[in-house]
């Protein structure tokens, strides 16, 4: 044992060594160092997060006001405004797509997964890096020429690609169909491409290093559900991200070398095209194949977040543990294997219908376990409201609100009427979209003291929850009743239809809702950007929390921790353990000298501790 | 100037907020307050969230019931009503289990808010609880999907032997329908024939396609089952008719169908809704293009009787486009000209 730390802190002095000479090219651009990784990908994350933003107050306006004069975003927007200064109808679709790709991959998968995965997992398990420093940057720098191909792709003449996140073929095999399925549609492809080989680079990563790089004593019974929801993340990524590879590869040929694989019997622009024999439906299975899980990828890092969050600012442990574990588990499992419900009226076969409504439904038991066991974690607590903990409790309200609407869409037969339609929109934007953000925003209040080493402004954090949590309540809630109307998504305007006449006023009422919403994330901005360089220093441990992130240095260098690595005596919830004269006792406390506030089953393993201390001690 | 005027008070604003900024830093700092763990902090963001819990479970409800007849379709199919049912059941049971967890998530926050005296309880599992609640919501799903399933087979199962059928084929950015006319069989169609007027790719050497014909809207009969045969030319577009709660995508290369009874006619609705101008329309829900949101087509619902009259009025697509005669083949010509009525 002791010939090994001394190994380590070989290894140390080496290390220092080497960041004394690190450029800032390798301290800052192509930095192996997982902690500036993560900050690269929150930074490019909150870049993203405001181009989608800002996309989506377009199309808001367009909706919200169909008949205002857009003429002063003509800076902006050039010849997509038409001569009255209307937006472009295929623009609009344009918007729309690409407010749901940047969301979906570039701010909640790459954003959220890339900026706390990299981050946690190293400091949490208590390793010095990530396995393959190297393959974390190129992962950060695929991503980097990912969202730079997207980016080119919104600026090119024919627009960017506008058939719906979800680039269902034909619309987006044939340029014939629309103009955004020209160069910008190729754009999107290859920028996809990019990001998958970023998203496996880092999944095997994240997997690698939960496995082989635990500190001693750090079990999987250990670890915190931060660590357990992006290792589960991180497989559910590598085994669904490859699907959307092969998916995108085959409406590459499509489009380009004229295969049939999702083409057939197409009369288009005056001429019938030769493809035949191919299948929309194909595409649309192996999209969702990825898309459903990606759900989840979205979505379980935001849980595992919150699972933290609520615990250590509840004082409590979390509610059910193994529960929570088992949950995941069993949502990852069943994530593969519930894809078609996006696809009951997509003409397959009803009988498939059936069985994917039955694996449906059974997805929400494991997610209605989690949401129980968070609120009992509030139950009897003595709870602190740090901005981190106010964004955890409104991601299980969103979860709790979205989720439930999941009930009546996962059902095939109501879905019927549902499918499309804005109630859709509803579901996943407060499932899936906010709850997901929140996750993402608890995550950065909660750890900005560790990735920065100074504090953020909690009052100023507060006043930036309140407004998003009830904005993102004003714009999505009433999206409900708009999709019981049956309002389908993805129009530019409802003044075709008698049926869609109704709600002007609330769509109008939800657009300037979302305004305001956007405009308070600029409290954010300054909070956060002001606060790395000015921000008050932060203590060692300011949440007083129990994982290992908070036992490094105030700003930790590479390698993590300066001496050698903590050992690990116990699960990282011991929160207001009864005997202890503390609130909280760090996971690297032995449990033999805490013999006050062991439980039974604890006093035994603390014996062996005090024991195998003895040995290594003569040893 | 005047958008100068603007910039600058927006600058002035953020100059303002900034500076007020750095003033409350300097006299919280001054004041050694810096712990989050403030009280008056907490009771403040605990008080936040159970006015939003209450005003918002009041503007729910109140909202739900002052707009419940704008968002809810008067529905108009027989299916329809199941599933209307389904879906208002499954929103008793949701509405409650939102209600009660919205409740506990805001109130708990409330009653437990930190105070330096307190000690939160250590209760890290409960065994009984978490598998009653493993249960309690597998049992209600169990339910909601057996009725949901068995509304779903006898939706999708095949359609009745005497279903009216209608082919309704989708393309950038409108509708066509076809009916099969007075043998009561649709010809064969094929989208390599289809040109300016042939918009079907109607295929003249098949003789049930000799009397199809092409009418400008889709008409029905009220209290008969209906088959949809669906199509599509060239991109997916989806057929949804939100009065009779029937959807489903037209593909191009795989024709879908849907089938169902539509009880209430034109009509009748409109003396339902008091609406002389009331048409039921069909709309494209699948992004399909620039013109999406302007795909619509309408439906007439007729009493039995006048939709007999109506299909006997209507001209065979043949006799109103006698050129394509030339495409029939010469040992058909004859009977084409008897079924099309020329």
């Amino acid at each position: 044992m002791a010939v090994a730390e001394v190994q380590i802190e070989e290894h140390d002095v080496h290390h220092d060594d080497h960041e004394h000479h690190d450029s800032f090219i390798s301290k800052y651009i192509f930095s192996t160092d997982h902690k500036t990784i993560a900050k690269q990908f929150l930074i490019t994350g909150i870049f993203w997060a405001l181009i989608g933003g800002a996309l989506s107050l377009l199309f808001r306006l367009q909706l919200g006001f169909p008949d205002m004069d857009l003429g002063f975003l003509q800076p902006i927007l050039g010849g997509w405004l038409t001569d009255t200064g209307k937006l472009d109808t295929e623009f609009y679709l344009a918007l729309v797509t690409m407010h749901g790709t940047i969301m979906v991959f570039f701010v909640l998968t790459a954003g959220l997964s890339g900026t706390f995965s990299n981050y946690l997992i190293p400091l949490q398990i208590g390793a010095r890096d990530m396995a393959s420093g190297f393959m974390n940057m190129l992962s950060y720098w695929f991503f980097f020429l990912s969202s730079v191909i997207m980016f080119i792709s919104l600026f090119i003449e024919t627009g960017p690609a506008s058939g719906g996140w979800t680039v269902y073929p034909p619309l987006s095999a044939l340029p014939q169909a629309m103009s955004g399925s020209g160069l910008g549609m190729t754009l999107w492809l290859v920028s996809m491409v990019f990001f998958i080989a970023s998203t496996l680079l880092g999944g095997i990563n994240y997997i690698t290093t939960v496995i082989n790089l635990r500190t001693e004593g750090m079990t999987f019974s250990r670890l915190p559900l931060t660590i357990w929801a992006f290792f589960i993340t991180a497989v559910i990524g590598l085994l669904s991200f490859p699907v959307l590879f092969s998916a995108a590869l085959l409406l590459v040929f499509d489009r380009s070398f004229g295969t049939s694989f999702y083409l057939s019997d197409i009369y288009i622009g005056g001429e019938a095209l030769p493809n035949t024999g191919g299948s929309p439906i194909l595409y649309q299975h192996l999209f969702w194949f990825l898309g459903h899980p990606e759900v989840y990828i979205v979505l379980l890092p935001a849980l595992g977040i919150t699972s933290e969050v609520i615990s250590t600012n509840s004082r409590k442990p979390i509610f059910g543990y193994q529960a929570m574990i088992i949950s995941m588990l069993a949502i990852a499992v069943l994530s593969f294997i519930v894809w078609a419900h996006h696809m009951f009226v997509s003409g397959m076969n009803p009988f498939l219908g059936s069985i994917f409504t039955i694996l449906t439904l059974i997805i929400a038991v494991p997610s209605a376990v989690k949401a129980f066991n968070y609120i009992t974690t509030l139950w009897r607590g003595n709870i602190v409201f740090t901005p981190a903990m106010l964004f955890s409790i409104g991601l299980v309200s969103f979860f709790i609100s979205g989720g439930l609407t999941g009930l009546f869409l996962g059902n095939s037969a109501i879905d019927i009427n549902l499918h499309d339609t804005y109630f859709v929109v509803a579901h996943f934007h407060l499932v899936m979209g906010s709850a997901s953000f929140f996750g993402l925003m608890a995550g950065v209040y909660h750890w900005f003291p560790k990735m920065f080493g100074r504090m953020m402004d909690s009052t100023l954090g507060h006043i930036h929850f309140w407004m998003t949590f009830i904005g993102v309540y004003l714009v999505f809630f009433p999206l409900h009743y708009i999709g019981i109307a049956g309002f389908p998504r993805r129009y530019y305007s409802f003044t075709n239809f008698d049926a869609f006449s109704i709600f002007t006023d609330l769509n109008a009422f939800v657009s300037v809702a979302a305004i305001l919403t956007f405009a308070a994330q600029f409290i954010f901005l300054f909070n956060f950007f002001y606060n790395i360089f000015r921000g008050r220093k932060a203590p060692a441990n300011p949440w007083n929390s129990t994982t290992l992130e908070w036992t490094t240095p105030r700003v930790p260098g590479h390698g993590n921790w300066p001496g050698e690595i903590p050992k690990v005596y116990r699960w990282s919830y011991d929160y207001s353990k009864p005997g202890s004269d503390k609130d909280f006792i760090p996971q690297t406390v032995p449990l033999s000298e805490t013999p006050e506030s062991n439980l039974p089953h604890e006093n035994e393993m603390a014996s062996k501790e005090s024991v195998a201390k003895k040995d290594a001690a003569k040893a | 100037m005047l958008s100068l005027v603007i910039w600058i008070s927006v600058i002035l604003v953020a100059v303002i907020l900034f500076t007020i900024y750095r003033v409350y830093t300097l006299v919280q700092v001054a004041k050694g307050k810096q712990d989050t763990r403030d009280e008056n902090n907490t009771t403040w963001n605990a008080t936040m969230g159970m006015i939003f819990l209450i005003g918002g479970i009041i503007a729910f409800f109140w909202y739900s019931t002052k707009e419940f007849d704008n968002y809810t379709l008067p529905v108009a199919s027989d299916h329809g009503v199941i599933t209307d049912n389904l879906f208002w059941i499954t929103m008793a049971v949701t509405v409650f289990v939102f209600v009660v967890t919205q409740i506990l998530l805001f109130y708990f926050p409330y009653k437990y808010q930190y105070r330096e005296s307190n000690t939160a309880s250590f209760y890290p599992h409960n065994n009984k609880l978490e598998v009653l609640w493993t249960i309690v919501p597998a049992v209600v799903l169990t339910l909601l999907i057996g009725s949901g399933l068995k509304a779903w087979w006898d939706i999708t199962d095949e359609a009745p032997q005497d279903a009216e059928v209608v082919e309704i084929v989708g393309y950038q950015f409108a509708w066509a329908s076809r009916y099969p006319g007075k043998d009561k069989q649709l010809g064969d169609a094929d989208y390599k024939l289809i040109d300016v007027d042939n918009q079907m790719g109607m295929d003249f050497s098949d003789k049930s396609a000799f009397d199809d014909f092409l009418p400008r809207e889709i008409h029905i009969p009220k209290g008969k089952p209906v088959l949809f045969k669906i199509k599509a030319r060239d991109v997916i577009h989806s057929v949804y008719a939100p009065h009779f709660r029937m959807q489903m995508n037209a593909v191009p290369g795989m024709p879908t169908q849907f089938w169902f009874v539509p009880n209430k006619s034109t009509e009748d609705m409109r003396v339902e809704l008091g609406n002389p101008d009331f048409n039921y329309e069909l709309v494209c829900n699948k992004i399909c293009g620039k013109g999406h949101f302007a795909m619509r087509y309408l439906i007439v619902v007729d009493e039995p009787e006048d939709y007999q009259k109506w299909y006997a009025e209507q001209e065979p697509w043949l006799s109103q486009n006698p050129d394509y005669l030339a495409n029939v083949p010469d040992n058909l010509k004859e009977v084409a000209m008897i079924s099309a009525g020329m």
